[in-house]
């Protein structure tokens, strides 16, 4: 049976009612743990609910508001962290064994401008380890389900995020996209998902996947949500050398302007011209989006963009080669898990032997290969020239379009265990996705009607780097026009 | 020749690779004190203990130190970009380190000796350095040891890895190139270079030829040298080694060896397999340097003189090269140059500086000490009154002269004057005549000559006048 | 099956990355990498000469903070996390080898 809530109290209304005195964050949170007591036996969204500090924090919050005090733009507002997110003294797992029980001593970024938002922190949520996968089944702590059909994965590797929102157990998530983790997903569990400009949000204290591609974006139920959430999130941050030196894009305040003259453009080869095996249930919805855009005024039309077909290719040899490195300080010797060996060397191989699932195994091994003497210039080096190609084909196609359009997914939500055995094949559920973490542009999800099956489909909107004010438009346009 | 010098017919080549901490007050990519000698694992952030979700953030000030020395070692300051260099290693936290790999900061400088052998340096990269590991137990040797504890104080202080070519040929050049860094890096404020704190690192790539021949034979790389003295000996020892294996017909294998003080001698670093494929690609996290004309010119600009323009101003002023490296190494050069503009003697100069001023000069002044020189030049003062009048004037300052009258260095009665005044002028005819007829230059000869007789206990001036009364 | 990687390449990439396998992983893996490298195939056909590297997709560059100390963490919070400590350091297996 389906455990997704429709309709529930949305992040904006959360936090006004808090923020006015109307409404207790403690009644809030109390509302939405009593669903995790409810489902999350089920689910398995978490790893870790906090349950106590939860409480603390939203009685602080009501404190305050009897005081008279100002509260943030997400007062009481109950937020799911993906488990890949620093929290001090809080376990983070990152999904993995290797990390199982470690501490952080530091927050990241985003969690303390959460923080400082007045937001409640209800828990840390499941994730395929080290955000390598894209069905949640990668877990070390075992497999989320999906709210709206518990025998369906809820994709990944934000799983855990995207089913806490869907399934009501916090208003709003934080998840992060390397190759389409929020975006897939958010698609799943019909929720929308966000993919900021590569540097729009801090990476500082996300557990590292693969640097050049990793960005944090919020998981909620409604356009207005997500550009909330973003807006507190986003901004420079000194500690992360690769944010962009500018404020938050202020998105809110343009989500009604509509898209009356709007260019939008249909990537051709993610319409089944070019990429091949997009499921025709997903192809229909997303032409009705176009179709629905063109009715609001978009000019709309076909675009292709060539080496987009490229993208998968680049991405399998790009994002594991920057984690064969970033993964190589789990060795057993400063934090985490530890096995024991006869000398240094030993106890890091058994450590790491141990503590990395069969997936991160898979990438890490990938990755050395590619960086390997001889082999560089074969693959990540071309890997990286590919990089260039797609950003070349993206711009000539934003001479002529705002915005593009594509699926998500190729596909709703399949069964669990349909595709762990076959690395490809999970690896293709990122096909329409990976170009924008190739490129560094934004591109978000949102839920548009269902398949054949009854599941959620997403439809992805794609702009250019920092075009977010005009992406959270058409995704406004298209939530109110489904 | 030098003790260290090869047999006959053999020449050695020498490359250094020295690491010298930048001198900066934080680390290279966080805040954490660059300071040596705290309590271990007291400068520890998220980012030098490598941290899951940790990121770097470039130290301006490290990169503005780096391109000093570059323009010091007259480098090309390129665009460059940091890369990671993936191995592992318990005092490593990330288990790679980031250094600069193909677009390093500088490159092709160069580095001339005191003795004029000028050694080309190939790159002079920014990394960062690892923690420190302490072996306990067993042997006391690292691979014998029961366990290992790290410190990562020192984790993540920005370093400079200068490589040179492989110009040197002389275990004295060797010497000589180090000491010559050291003063530079010194003298830029880049390090403290202290050798003995582990702030100034040398590796040697050593290697043999035949003389005459331009082959460059396997090298090794020798590691764990930690003073300019062990440099000497760890280079002497390997290229006997070396030499030896040649005349056996065998050939040394290329590797890394490390210098064993007590044994005297190198032993094959048990470095391990695939340890050498680095798998080396951009750092994603950090973003490409690009320094602009204008900041270089500043840099240049800024530069201080150097050891090398100092001798040089020296062996202009008449000082002898070897003395001039000294003065310059004790920072005397200003003192000299100015005494030497005064009107002194240079080698008189010099010989003072080098061989009765080597605890410092103290108040001597420039005039006083030319004052004393051209005294003694001229015989006022014999070269052991000259130096305990010169022990004076750099205790209290003042004026030679009355030093040297209050010291008892007076002169003698007019009488004798008189008659040792008139012997000389009937001795000396001809340069009589030509003092009377007004050659003065002449006058320092008959002075002199009084000087000479008296051991300097004669008044010049009281002389200058029985030669002018008799002149008539 | 791809011959794009053997098992030795399989087993060289293990041992760089600190990682043991067993027999019948080390079959599946060089299949799977095989797979994967296959797939990645398509872009080998281009001709990519003239094509810059993308190693960063933003235009940022000379991103650098002041040389200013900032706090430092609590050696006991941190050590606290770590598997083996002692006096105030890490403890780790005997090293073999010096650093390379
Ligand atoms: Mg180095
Ligand atoms: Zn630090």
């Amino acid at each position: 049976m389906s455990r997704a809530v429709d309709a529930p109290a949305t992040a904006i209304e959360i936090a006004a009612s808090v923020g006015a005195g109307e409404r207790r964050a403690r009644e809030v949170l109390d509302e939405h743990l009593a669903r995790v007591d409810a489902a999350e036996g089920e689910i398995h969204a978490f790893n870790l609910v906090l349950r106590d500090e939860a409480v603390e924090q939203a009685d602080a919050i009501d404190r305050r508001v009897a005081a008279g005090e100002a509260v943030g733009p997400l007062a009481g507002v109950p937020v799911a962290l993906k488990d890949n997110m620093c929290t001090r003294g809080i376990p983070t797992t990152c999904g993995s064994r290797i990390l199982e029980g470690w501490c952080p001593p530091y927050d990241a970024t985003v969690v303390q401008r959460l923080a400082a938002a007045g937001a409640v922190i209800v828990g840390k949520t499941n994730l395929d380890e080290f955000a390598m996968g894209s069905s949640t089944e990668n877990s070390a702590f075992g497999p989320t389900r999906n709210p709206h059909d518990p025998s369906r994965v809820p994709g990944g590797s934000s799983g855990g995020s995207a089913a806490a929102v869907a399934a009501g157990f916090a208003a709003v998530a934080l998840g992060s996209d390397t190759g389409g983790s929020t975006r897939q997903p958010a698609a799943l569990c019909g929720v929308v998902g966000v993919k900021p400009t590569y540097g729009g949000v801090s990476r500082y204290g996300l557990i590292a996947f693969a640097s050049s591609l990793d960005q944090i974006g919020p998981l909620t139920h409604t356009v207005a949500d997500a550009a909330l959430i973003h807006e507190v999130i986003g901004g420079h941050d000194p500690l992360d050398s690769t944010s962009i030196p500018q404020p938050a894009p202020a998105v809110s305040s343009e989500l009604d302007r509509g898209v009356e003259g709007l260019r939008v453009g249909l990537i051709t080869e993610m319409m089944g011209h070019g990429i091949e095996g997009i499921a025709p249930d997903v192809l229909a919805r997303t032409r009705e989006a176009a179709d629905a855009l063109a009715g609001a005024g978009a000019k709309v039309d076909d675009v292709s963009v060539p080496a987009a077909v490229y993208g998968l290719s680049a991405y399998y040899l790009v994002a594991p080669a920057e984690a064969s490195s970033n993964l190589s300080r789990y060795d057993g010797v400063r934090y985490g898990l530890r096995e024991d060996g006869a000398d240094v060397a030993a106890m890091n191989t058994a450590t790491r032997t141990a503590g990395f699932g069969a997936e991160v195994k898979r990438r890490i091994m990938l990755g050395t290969y590619a960086l390997s003497a001889g082999y560089y210039d074969a693959y990540y080096g071309k890997a990286q020239r590919v990089r260039t190609l797609i950003d070349r084909d993206f711009a000539r196609a934003y001479e002529d379009f705002d915005v593009l359009l594509a699926p998500s997914s190729p596909w709703t939500a399949f069964s669990l265990g349909d595709r762990i055995d076959d690395p490809m094949a999970m690896y293709v559920n990122d096909v329409c996705t990976i170009p924008s973490n190739l490129t560094g542009h934004p591109a978000m999800s949102v839920p548009y009607g269902t398949g054949d099956d009854g599941l959620p489909v997403g439809v992805q909107v794609l702009a250019p780097a920092l075009g977010e004010v005009v992406m959270y438009r058409t995704a406004a346009a298209l939530e109110a026009l489904r | 020749m030098s003790e260290h010098d090869l047999p006959e017919g053999w020449e050695l080549v020498v490359g250094l690779e020295v690491h010298a901490e930048l001198a900066t007050a934080t680390k290279l990519f966080c805040g954490c004190p660059n300071r040596f000698g705290d309590e271990p694992n007291t400068n520890i952030c998220p980012t030098c203990l490598g941290l899951p979700g940790s990121l770097p953030v470039l130290n301006a000030e490290a990169v503005a130190m780096a391109m000093r020395l570059g323009r010091a070692l007259q480098c090309r300051v390129n665009p460059s970009v940091f890369a990671r260099k993936n191995y592992f290693y318990p005092d490593m936290p990330k288990d790679y380190q980031i250094s600069q790999y193909d677009q390093p900061t500088n490159t092709d400088g160069q580095l001339e000796l005191a003795d004029g052998v000028v050694v080309g340096i190939e790159r002079a990269h920014i990394e960062e350095d690892t923690g420190k590991s302490t072996h306990v137990g067993g042997d006391g040797r690292i691979s014998g040891a029961d366990y290992s504890l790290v410190d990562y104080n020192r984790a993540g202080v920005p370093l400079v890895e200068i490589v040179s070519r492989p110009d040197i040929h002389t275990v004295d050049d060797a010497r000589a190139y180090v000491a010559e860094l050291r003063n530079i890096l010194l003298a830029t404020g880049v390090s403290d270079a202290r050798m003995e704190e582990g702030s100034m690192r040398v590796d040697a790539t050593v290697s043999v030829r035949p003389d005459g021949t331009d082959e460059l034979r396997t090298r090794c790389e020798i590691k764990n040298i930690n003073s300019i003295r062990s440099l000497g000996r760890a280079i002497g020892y390997e290229a006997r080694r070396h030499v030896e294996l040649y005349l056996d017909g065998e050939r040394p294998r290329q590797e890394t060896r490390h210098w064993d003080e007590a044994g005297g001698r190198t032993r094959p670093g048990r470095s391990k397999e695939d340890a050498d494929d680095y798998r080396y690609f951009a750092e994603p996290d950090l973003l490409p340097l690009e320094p602009t004309e204008a900041e270089i010119e500043a840099i240049d600009a800024s530069l201080p003189v150097l050891p090398q323009a100092r001798r040089a101003a020296l062996v202009a002023g008449g000082v002898d090269p070897a003395e001039a490296a000294i003065v310059v190494e004790r920072d005397q050069d200003q003192l000299a140059l100015a005494t030497i503009g005064a009107g002194a003697d240079a080698a008189g100069v010099t010989r003072h500086l080098v061989h009765n001023l080597a605890d410092g000069v103290g108040g001597l002044t420039s005039e006083a000490f030319a004052a004393l020189v051209t005294m003694e030049g001229a015989g006022a003062l014999s070269s052991t009154q000259a130096k305990t009048v010169l022990a004076t004037l750099v205790e209290t300052g003042g004026d030679p002269e009355s030093i040297a009258t209050e010291l008892g260095f007076e002169q003698m009665d007019t009488a004798e004057l008189d008659a040792l005044v008139d012997r000389l002028i009937a001795e000396h005819p001809d340069e009589w005549a030509r003092f009377c007829d007004g050659d003065a230059r002449i006058q320092g000869f008959f002075v002199g000559q009084v000087m000479k007789a008296t051991q300097g206990q004669a008044d010049g001036k009281v002389v200058s006048r029985l030669l002018r009364n008799r002149a008539g | 099956m791809s011959d794009r990687i053997t098992a030795a390449d399989v087993a060289h990439v293990a041992r760089l990355a600190r990682l043991d396998l067993t027999p019948d992983e080390l079959e599946r893996f060089t299949g799977q990498l095989g797979d994967i490298l296959d797939h990645a195939a398509d872009v080998e056909a281009l001709d990519l000469d003239d094509v810059e590297p993308m190693a960063h997709t933003l235009p940022l560059r000379n991103v650098a903070r002041p040389d200013v100390p900032t706090s430092c963490l609590d050696r006991d919070e941190v050590l606290a996390q770590a598997p083996d400590a002692e006096a105030g350091l890490f403890r780790v297996p005997r090293i073999l080898g010096e650093e390379p």
